[in-house]
């Protein structure tokens, strides 16, 4: 799929309302990156300003995605796309919907470290390794994404919803982890479900990653490819 | 870093309160003879936009572009009250040069109206009339003029070939450059690709996209959809009343009046 394909209509102006709405996602995706970034940094370092950034930072995201929402309205409304516009549209519009999501749960991640300070005070503890270790892997899978929506690269984004899995294996491996924990002594029940709730979170934005590799797969290829598992949408990949 | 609140702030149109007002319509009636075809129009059309008219047929829309340079005169038994004020001068006063305003308010019809001559002097036409017959003048004005309607690098060739024989889009272009040659400050362009295929429909549309850095355009169109896609600004009229006035992305996604939702989303009639 050729990029510049979005910029070959007779309407010039249509060219860059369809180009501003793709730079606007993937500007709001390097906002959400960096929020994810900060946030585990701000759990793993105890630092309760960047925490407080990144909080902040939600707010930018969710106008974002008003605006970019606002602004696919007014597309559909006016220009009435057609194949590729129509679905880029509308793939932009999910994908927004799940950026604005992993934003709320890197929010999440900064709220839970305030709390987790808050309980602990600044003694740090160790198990925070598996936490920057899902992270590193979650922001990997969003990075991904990103450059396949912004390169309309179909194998990227199919490979990176195989990457899933091995999120799944992390977080299976931080709940035994934690369970044990827990096990071990009641006094750390409170502490371990900050952390739980954490490593959940992580877990989802990898989800959420996944759910804009197949926006990108549909945008590109026209396939609805969602609720399926790895296997079966490689097959339809590679078949269609 | 990015600059965080730069890229959130609204990046809406402007209301309607902000814009410069070219044209303001006031109290405007008309009748044929009996008949009241326009009732009580107020608008104001702001400059260097572009200004759509939509409504089902025999609504009035025509009638009202039709006011803007005076055409109504040329019919028999018009009558019309109120104002129209062009740049604050009312252009029904009776000191006004018809044939004046008509030069600052050109007009193009739904069908491609050419002259049967050369694409050479059906653009250097208004000139001609103004008494200008300088061959460099007009050689630097065909051209201007031809550029500005997206039709020079089609026809600077044959410049000098019938322009009859150019297809209908072009001719289009052809009529929008003649118009454009004498430099109106408004243009009044009257259902102009509705005689066109889709692929010259939308070449029209990009000239008028271009056109509004210099004019003022006012453009009565039967397709919605393209008053969606050319305007700034949309009317919507009704059984000869301005029902809404707003600016296009709004009255497309959010209407005020059900009058207008129903006939955009088809459930008119």
């Amino acid at each position: 799929m050729d990029i510049n394909k979005i910029g070959h209509h007779i309407s010039s102006h249509y060219n860059v309302e369809l180009e501003d709405i793709r730079n606007s996602v993937l500007k709001m995706g390097g906002i959400v990156e960096r929020q994810i970034e900060l946030a585990a940094l701000s759990f793993t370092s105890y630092d309760m300003e960047i925490a407080e950034q990144v909080i902040q930072q939600d707010d930018f995201v969710n106008r974002l995605e008003k605006q970019i929402d606002q602004a696919c309205t007014e597309i559909l409304a006016k220009r009435q796309p057609a194949a590729f516009d129509l679905r880029l549209l509308l793939s932009v519009i999910r994908t927004i919907n799940d950026l604005e999501r992993i934003g709320d749960e890197a929010t999440k991640i900064a709220e839970m470290a305030i709390h987790l300070s808050d309980t602990e005070g600044k003694t740090r503890n160790e198990e925070y390794y598996e936490i920057q270790h899902l992270a590193e892997l979650v922001m990997k899978m969003l990075r991904g994404a990103l450059d396949a929506f912004a390169r309309l690269n179909v194998e990227s984004a199919v490979s990176i919803t195989g990457q899933d899995a091995m999120v799944d294996r992390e977080y299976g491996s931080i709940i035994r982890q934690m369970v044990a924990r827990m096990m071990e002594d009641p006094r750390n029940v409170r502490r371990t479900l900050d952390v739980l709730w954490t490593a959940r979170a992580l877990e989802r934005i990898g989800d959420h990653a996944c759910n804009i590799c197949e926006h990108v797969i549909y945008m590109v290829k026209g396939e609805d490819v969602r609720h399926m598992s790895h296997e079966e949408l490689e097959r339809k990949i590679q078949g269609s | 870093m990015l600059d965080l609140d730069a890229l959130t702030q609204d990046k809406k149109p402007q209301g309607m309160a902000q814009e410069e007002v070219c044209i303001k319509v006031h109290n405007l009636n008309l009748f044929y003879g009996d008949q009241q075809a326009l009732y009580g129009i107020d608008m104001h059309i702001p400059r260097q936009k572009v200004t759509a008219y939509i409504g089902p047929s025999g609504c009035g829309k025509s009638t009202l572009l039709r006011c803007i340079n005076r055409m109504n005169d040329l019919v028999d038994n018009v009558r019309i009250d109120g104002t129209i004020l062009l740049d604050d001068e009312n252009i029904y006063a009776k000191s006004v040069n018809v044939a004046a305003l008509r030069r600052r308010v050109g007009m193009v019809f739904q069908k491609p109206n050419p002259f049967p001559k050369s694409i050479y002097e059906n653009v250097a036409y208004g000139l001609r009339i103004q008494g200008i017959n300088d061959r460099r003048t007009l050689d630097e004005t065909v051209e201007e003029a031809l550029r500005g309607a997206a039709l020079w690098d089609e026809v600077k060739d044959r410049l000098h070939d019938n322009a009859l024989g150019m297809s209908g889009g072009q001719q289009q272009r052809l009529v929008i450059a003649r118009a454009i040659a004498i430099e109106p400050e408004v243009l009044l362009l009257d259902e102009p690709a509705s005689a066109l295929d889709p692929i010259s429909t939308l070449k029209i549309e990009e000239l008028i996209n271009e056109l509004k850095e210099k004019y003022t355009i006012v453009i009565v169109t039967h397709n919605m959809q393209q008053a969606a896609r050319v305007s700034d600004y949309t009317a919507f009229m009704y059984m000869g009343k301005l029902i809404e006035f707003d600016n296009t992305s709004h009255l497309f996604t959010n209407p005020s009046k059900k009058q207008t939702e129903d006939y955009i989303t088809g459930r008119y009639g």
